[in-house]
C-alpha cells in the first residue's frame, strides 16, 4: 500500500496479519487469516497469550487466531505469527479480454471462477483490460490455458499478457493521483450496480467482489450507496475528511456492542490504536 | 468425567419452563416427557448420557429466538445440537438443559452460482448441500467422515474438516456469514455473500465455538466448481516411518492433492477382513487423490509415483477405472465400520507436525504395548491430522478408564511434538480436561473472556470445552 498511500518504508508481517490484508489470490487461497495457523499477542493488561500453533488443523478452543486477524491492533499487540505455505507453483499465466464494460467484465470473471480450471486471479481494469490468471504445473496451465480461452471466446478476443498482477495488487493506477481511495467488499454481480452509483474511477479485483474506488476529495462514497450489502473503507483520505467519515462501515448496534465488549475485555483501559475501528 | 450438579431450581422449574416454551412452539417441537428426552441423552459419543429437561425442535430463527429469550430469562442452559454426530461429547446434555436441535430447519435459502455460494438453514446435513448444487457442477467443500449426517450447524460449531481439506480447507475457509442467535435472544447477521466481513472478524471466532457463543440458524457457504476429474493412488511401504517420509517429500515437491489418507497394519488388516478391498498385506499405505484434467491427473500421478519410488515401496497401484478408484477407497472408507466390528474403540483426532509422523507413530506403539490396548492408526496425513483408534471392551470393567488414559496419553504426545488436542472433532468434553496441558491459565482467560462478551450469564453449552475447576465461578454468576 504503499504507492497508494505516498509512504515510505516496509510493510511488516504483523501489519499485513493486523490488517487481515489480501492480494488478488484471495479468490482462490483465501484471506490472510486462511494462511495463518498460530500467534502469540501481547493483551493491553500485558499479557501474553498464545493461539493457535503450527499445525495445518486445530480446532482446540476458541480460534482467538481469526479474531486477531484484520483487529487493527486493536485487542493485542502481535508478537509471533504463524502461516502455513505452500509451494511456489512452477508456472503463471494471465489471459486478457479487452473493452468489456463493467458488467461484461464481472459477467466473464464469474465464468471463469465457476469454471472447473482453478483461476487464482480475476480482476477489471477499466481501459486496459479484463484479467484472468492461472498456476500450476507448467503442462497444466498450458492445458487449462487452452480451456479458459474457449470458455470466455463469446466475451470478445482472448489473449495472452504479461503478468499485471502486482499492479493490481498495488492499485498502481491511484498512485499519485488526487482524490480520495475507498475499499468495498461486496457481493461481485453488485459490482457493476454499486460502480455505476458511485460517479468514481474503480479498479475491480476478486472477480468483482473487490471494488478500488477513486473518488473527490473529501466525499462520502458511503452516501451514494444506500442499503449496501457489504462495506467500504476510507484508505487514503485527507486529516480533514476523517475527521468526518469514520475509516471502518459502521456496524449495526449489536454487532457494534460484540466488537466493544471484546475490546474492553482484551484492553481495558482502551490504549490499543484508540478511536480506530470505534 | 464429571459434569456440573443440575440445578435443581431449574428441575423443579420444568413445568412452567415446559409451558413457556409451549407457548412460542406447536406441541410437536417441545419433548419433555421422560421416555422421550432419552432420544437425546447422547451424541456419537455413547459412554456419556444423560437425558435433557426437554429439547426443542424449532423451525425458524425468530422460533429460536424465543426459545432461547425463555431460557434467558429462566437461567436455563441450553444445549446446541446439529444432528448428534460429535464424537467430543459436543452435544451431551445436562439434566438441567433444554436441548435446542436445528434437525428440522433444513431447507436451502439461495443458490447463486455467478457469486458462488448457497444460504441454507443450518440443520441442513453437510453431503445434501453439496446435493443441492451438484448438478450444476458444484460442491461444498469439507467432507466430515458423518458427512451423510452431520449438520452443518455441528460442522460449523466444531469448524469440521474432512479428507478433502488438504487442498480446500475446512469449515472456517468456506463459511462466508451466518444467522446467529444470541443466549438473550438477539439475532445477528454477520457476514454474507461478499468476502471478508467488516469489523473484527466475529465469524472467525464464532466458527469452532462448539455451540457457547450463540446459535448458528442459517449459514452462507462457499461453494466450489467441480474439478474435471479425480483419481486415487495406494502406495503400500513396509514401515510407517518410510511412509511418513514420502508425504513429507510428496508435500514439498510442490503437489497438491487433495487427499493423503495413511492407515497402519493394524487398520489395514481390520479394513481387509471386514470389506475385502484387496489391500496388500504391509506396514502402512496411503491413499492419495488428486484431480483435474486425465492429462493433469496423469501427469500428477507419475510425479507422486516417482517420489513414492525414491522410498522403495511394496507396491504401487493406480487406478484405471472407476471401478478400481472405488476399490482402492473401499477400505479407507470402511475404516471406522470395521474397527467397530472388531471392539469398541474411541476415535481421537490429535494433529502434529507431519515431519514428526514417524516418531509419534513409534510412540503410540509403544503406549499401546504398555497399556494392553490395541491402536490401530487411520489419518489425514497431509495435515498432520491423526485418527488413532484405541480398540477396549465396553462391558469389560475399566476399560473404557483404561482406554480414556492411553488417550489421555497420545494426546499429550501430540501436544509435545508441537501439534494441538484436536484438529476437526472438537474438545466437547472429551478432551475438556487436557486443555491445561496445551494451554496456560493465560491463554484459557483470553478464550473465557470472548464467552464472557457473547454469553454473559455462560448459559449455553457451559460445561464444554475449558476444565470445570476453570469456568466453575463464571457459570455459577
Amino acid at each position: 500500500m504503499r504507492g497508494l498511500l505516498g509512504r515510505e518504508g516496509r510493510s511488516t508481517l504483523g501489519g499485513v496479519v493486523a490488517a487481515n490484508a489480501s492480494g488478488p489470490r484471495r479468490v482462490q487461497a483465501g484471506a490472510c487469516r486462511d494462511s495463518l495457523i498460530g500467534m502469540r499477542f501481547v493483551t493491553g493488561e500485558g499479557v501474553v497469550v498464545k493461539n493457535g500453533g503450527r499445525v495445518m488443523k486445530n480446532v482446540t478452543g476458541y480460534d482467538l487466531v481469526k479474531l486477531m486477524a484484520g483487529s487493527h491492533g486493536t485487542l493485542g499487540v502481535l508478537s509471533e505469527v504463524a502461516f502455513k505455505l505452500l509451494p511456489v507453483p512452477e508456472a503463471e499465466a494471465t489471459l486478457a479480454l479487452e473493452g468489456l464494460s463493467h458488467s461484461r467484465a464481472v459477467e466473464a470473471m464469474a465464468a471463469a471462477l465457476g469454471s472447473p480450471f482453478d483461476v487464482t486471479g480475476a480482476a477489471h481494469w477499466p481501459g486496459r483490460g479484463t484479467y484472468l490468471r492461472l498456476e500450476g504445473f507448467s503442462a497444466s496451465v498450458d492445458y487449462r490455458a487452452e480451456r479458459l480461452a474457449a470458455l470466455l471466446a463469446p466475451f470478445g478476443a482472448v489473449a495472452p499478457v504479461a503478468s499485471p498482477w502486482a499492479a493490481i495488487r498495488d492499485v498502481k493506477p491511484f498512485h499519485g493521483r488526487a482524490g480520495d481511495v475507498w475499499r468495498l467488499s461486496v457481493k461481485p454481480s453488485d459490482a457493476p450496480g454499486l460502480v455505476a452509483l458511485m460517479a468514481a474511477e474503480v479498479l475491480l479485483d476478486w472477480g468483482g467482489g473487490l471494488i478500488w474506488a477513486l473518488v473527490e476529495e473529501g466525499a462520502d462514497l458511503r452516501a451514494r450507496l444506500p442499503g449496501l450489502k457489504g462495506h467500504a473503507t476510507l484508505v487514503r483520505a485527507s486529516a480533514e475528511t476523517r475527521r468526518r467519515l469514520p475509516t471502518f462501515q459502521p456496524q449495526p448496534a449489536p454487532l457494534a456492542a460484540l466488537s466493544a465488549g471484546l475490546r474492553a475485555k482484551f484492553d481495558p483501559r482502551g490504549i490499543l490504536n484508540p478511536g480506530l475501528m470505534a | 468425567m464429571d459434569m456440573p450438579t443440575p440445578n435443581p431450581a431449574v428441575l423443579a422449574r420444568k413445568a412452567r419452563i415446559v409451558e413457556r416454551l409451549l407457548g412460542v412452539l406447536p406441541k410437536d417441537a417441545v419433548i419433555h416427557e421422560e421416555a422421550e428426552t432419552r432420544a437425546y441423552e447422547c451424541d456419537a459419543l455413547t459412554a456419556y448420557r444423560c437425558p435433557p429437561l426437554a429439547a426443542v425442535l424449532p423451525r425458524t430463527t425468530a422460533e429460536v429466538s424465543a426459545v432461547l429469550r425463555i431460557c434467558h430469562a429462566e437461567g436455563v442452559p441450553v444445549v446446541p445440537r446439529g444432528s448428534g454426530t460429535s464424537l467430543a461429547g459436543g452435544a451431551l446434555p445436562t439434566a438441567d438443559c433444554v436441548i435446542l436441535g436445528v434437525a428440522r430447519m433444513n431447507r436451502v435459502l439461495e443458490t447463486d452460482y455467478d457469486n458462488r455460494f448457497i444460504r441454507v438453514q443450518s440443520g441442513r446435513t453437510n453431503l445434501s448441500v453439496t446435493g443441492a448444487v451438484e448438478a450444476d457442477g458444484f460442491f461444498y467443500a469439507p467432507d466430515p467422515s458423518s458427512q451423510l449426517a452431520c449438520a452443518i450447524a455441528g460442522n460449523i460449531a466444531m469448524n469440521s474438516g474432512g479428507a478433502h481439506c488438504l487442498k480446500y480447507g475446512v469449515t472456517t475457509n468456506n463459511l462466508l456469514g451466518v444467522t446467529l442467535v444470541q443466549m438473550d435472544g438477539t439475532v445477528l447477521e454477520i457476514g454474507g455473500a461478499h468476502l471478508d466481513p467488516e469489523g473484527l472478524d466475529l465469524l472467525g471466532v464464532i466458527c469452532g465455538s462448539e455451540g457457547q457463543l450463540g446459535v448458528v440458524t442459517e449459514a452462507t457457504l462457499r461453494i466450489l466448481p467441480k474439478p474435471e476429474g479425480a483419481r486415487p493412488v495406494l502406495i503400500a511401504f513396509d514401515s510407517n516411518e518410510v511412509a511418513g517420509a514420502c508425504v513429507s517429500d510428496i508435500i514439498k515437491a510442490g503437489v497438491l492433492p487433495v487427499a493423503i489418507e495413511f492407515m497402519d497394519r493394524p487398520c489395514i488388516r481390520a479394513c481387509e477382513a471386514f470389506a475385502h478391498a484387496g489391500y496388500p498385506d504391509c506396514e502402512a499405505l496411503l491413499i492419495i487423490e488428486v484431480e483435474g484434467a486425465p492429462a493433469e491427473i496423469d501427469a500428477q500421478l507419475a510425479l507422486i509415483a516417482g517420489i513414492a519410488r525414491r522410498h522403495n515401496p511394496v507396491e504401487i497401484r493406480e487406478s484405471r477405472s472407476e471401478e478400481e478408484a472405488k476399490k482402492i477407497w473401499l477400505g479407507r472408507k470402511s475404516a471406522f465400520g470395521a474397527m467397530g466390528q472388531i471392539n469398541d474403540y474411541m476415535c481421537l483426532d490429535g494433529t502434529i507436525p507431519v515431519t514428526e509422523l514417524p516418531h509419534v507413530l513409534r510412540r503410540i506403539g509403544e503406549l499401546s504395548a504398555e497399556a494392553g490396548l490395541e491402536v490401530a492408526n487411520v489419518f489425514h496425513a497431509g495435515d498432520g491430522n491423526m485418527h488413532p483408534l484405541i480398540l477396549f471392551d465396553a462391558n469389560k470393567p475399566g476399560d473404557l478408564q483404561r482406554c480414556e488414559a492411553l488417550g489421555a496419553e497420545i494426546l499429550k504426545l501430540c501436544v509435545e511434538v508441537g501439534g494441538c488436542l484436536t484438529g476437526e472433532h472438537g474438545v466437547g468434553i472429551e478432551k475438556r480436561d487436557l486443555m491445561t496441558v496445551q494451554f496456560t491459565d493465560a491463554d484459557l482467560e483470553a478464550q473465557l473472556r470472548v464467552k464472557d462478551v457473547f454469553d454473559p450469564a455462560w448459559l449455553l453449552n457451559p460445561a464444554k470445552v475449558f476444565p470445570l475447576r476453570v469456568t466453575e465461578g463464571r457459570r455459577a454468576g
